[in-house]
């Protein structure tokens, strides 16, 4: 199913600490009060004004930094619908996917702009970007992750089967 | 075909002759949870339906990144994490302890040849004793625990070379720094890091620890060095047995190569707000400065202290600069006061905090406020990771941090030895 949603731009190895500050991550433990949070030192108004189906674009080395587990889950639960970026850092990409948010991998991430309605079909392997008429191909998930992420990440995979993938 | 540190660890670990791109399905020698990620940790285990570790003798719980507590929401983490620790019988260590990295090696936890995973990006810092060991996150952190395996990319290794001698003030800081400005923030994405050369093998221990901690900076999955006498004779010193873990044979492939000469390296500066935009301190020096950071799992070992002790022996901080000195762990912190070091910093005027993450992550203890600058040995200097957003850091090396705090403004060791 494709989903259609608002692209908010971000740039290269855009980092952990951005997407969620350690200082709040150190002190709000509730996801509803550290979500409002997000990606603050770049975007002040993210939080509150992202919508539920709208994607984060970065670039390069996306979610670089830290292994912290609350910078995708905080863009999950403000409703975000998947990360798509050029690259990304080892350690976001596996959490995202761990959590059930969809990283994806696109070569072409730098043609999305700020605002641009995008619709993302990951069974195809295609994003379209209606506002420009282009579409991009996707690079497919590894099989271990798209296993956990079609059950909506590893906790949802574990209490489905009753045990791990591996 | 020859293997690399990783390859011969990953096949050690899963039972199979491994190579880079294989995934693997390995058994986990160690496993380390530290304060920030506790929570999801453990609601993802009892999730699961986590009854009981998987090995609670190679499960470690430190409390490090806001230690003491500085809120309610990090003391009742803490207080689960405690409660969680004890009850399944794990190694705990305490608030006071020390940051997590340290502990995992002084410990003996970690071993030259282990696999070990954190619920820390700098997990890496292990490489230095030759154990393959990377960050996690939260959700695989839970899973570890329950199961004390994990599946792995094999990956492919890039060969980073320093020879030569390293010229008076110069540190392993300063060599991490100019081979992150080199190899970029994702220039080692997905990979290994092995670290050779004359300057790493004449390099103490305590030195490499500081080389692999940041080998994440370039976006590291590990960064190693192949355990010598060295390494050897360190594990002795801190009682541990004898690990003769893994050489890389002269065969293996790497995917390429770095090298740098140690003579010509002068003292560097990460510069905000990314940490491989790296100078030399000769292009930054000048810049005025609020808060001086001395510690970390980068640079809080007693080489680290005794180096910036030296510098600011008999020497007050300039007016208006706070400097903030934090050892490593309680042993680093024992023999600092057994050499005196302590007294040079407190006589110098600075704040010297009990063993932990400090400012590092934003916690506690030293956040910055809007336009202030903090010269750091610290790691990271992300846009508001200390503070305010409108805050900067300077990464750099404990004598330029202690030069630094003298002179209230980015500043060349060399010249305080100079004049001294």
């Amino acid at each position: 199913m494709a989903k259609n949603g608002r692209a908010w731009r971000f740039g290269d190895d855009l980092n952990t600490d951005i997407i969620i500050s350690g200082k709040h991550k150190l002190s709000i433990t509730d996801l509803d009060q550290l979500s409002s949070h997000a990606m603050e030192a770049a975007r002040p108004e993210f939080a509150a004004r992202v919508q539920k189906g709208d994607y984060v674009v970065g670039g390069k080395n996306f979610g670089c930094g830290s292994s912290r587990e609350q910078a995708p889950l905080v863009l999950k639960h403000l409703g975000v619908s998947a990360v798509i970026a050029k690259s990304f850092a080892r350690i976001f990409y596996r959490n995202a996917l761990n959590i059930g948010l969809p990283a994806v991998k696109c070569e072409q991430a730098d043609r999305i702009t700020e605002g641009d309605i995008l619709e993302v079909d990951l069974e195809k392997g295609v994003i379209k970007n209606v506002s420009r008429g282009e579409s991009y191909a996707v690079k497919p998930f590894p099989a271990q992750l798209r296993v956990i992420l079609s059950e909506g990440g590893l906790v949802n995979y574990v209490k489905k089967h009753g045990k791990l993938p591996w | 075909m020859g293997k690399t540190i990783s390859e011969k660890v990953l096949s050690r670990a899963s039972g199979r002759d491994a190579y880079k791109g294989d995934i693997v399905i390995a058994n986990v020698d160690a496993a380390m949870v530290h304060d920030s990620m506790a929570k999801l940790v453990m609601d993802a285990f009892s999730e699961m339906g986590g009854k009981r570790l998987w090995d609670s003798s190679k499960v470690a719980a430190v409390i490090d990144h806001v230690a003491p507590s500085a809120n309610e929401a990090m003391s009742a983490v803490q207080k689960n994490l405690r409660m969680f620790t004890l009850k399944h019988g794990a190694n705990f260590f305490e608030v006071g302890s020390g940051v997590c990295h340290q502990l995992m090696v002084e410990s003996g936890l970690v071993y030259p040849g282990g696999l070990v995973v954190g619920s820390d990006s700098h997990t890496c810092t292990y490489g230095a004793i030759g154990a393959f060991a990377t960050g996690i996150g939260s959700t695989e952190m839970a899973a570890v625990l329950l199961s004390g395996k994990l599946w792995f990319k094999v990956p492919e290794t890039l060969k980073v070379v320093v020879d030569g001698e390293l010229p008076p003030m110069v540190f392993p800081k300063d060599v991490i720094l100019k081979i992150v400005g080199a190899v970029r923030a994702d220039g080692a994405s997905y990979k290994a890091i092995e670290y050779f050369g004359s300057t790493v093998g004449a390099m103490d221990v305590e030195g490499r620890l500081t080389l692999s901690n940041m080998a994440v900076e370039m976006g590291a999955k590990a960064g190693l060095v192949e355990p010598d006498a060295k390494t050897a004779a360190y594990l002795k010193s801190l009682g541990h047995k004898p690990h003769a873990g893994f050489k890389s044979d002269g065969d293996a492939e790497y995917c390429g190569e770095f090298r740098f000469d140690a003579a010509e390296i002068e003292p560097q500066v990460a510069c905000p707000d990314l940490v491989d935009n790296v100078k030399p301190i000769s292009e930054v020096e000048g810049k005025d400065v609020d808060q001086v950071f001395i510690g970390s799992c980068t640079n809080g070992r007693v080489s680290d202290l005794r180096v910036a002790a030296g510098i600011m022996k008999g020497k007050k901080l300039k007016k208006g600069v706070r400097a903030i000195v934090i050892p490593a762990s309680r042993a680093v912190y024992l023999q600092a006061l057994r050499e005196g070091l302590t007294e040079v910093f407190v006589e110098a005027g600075c704040a010297v905090c009990n063993p932990g993450c400090g400012p590092c992550v934003g916690g506690h203890q030293g956040i910055l406020a809007s336009g202030e600058v903090c010269a750091s040995t610290s790691n990271r200097n992300f846009k508001a990771r200390m503070g305010s957003a409108e805050s900067q850091i300077y990464l750099v090396s404990p004598a330029t941090a202690a030069a630094t705090a003298i002179t209230g403004k980015l500043t060349d060791p060399r010249r305080l030895v100079k004049e001294a």
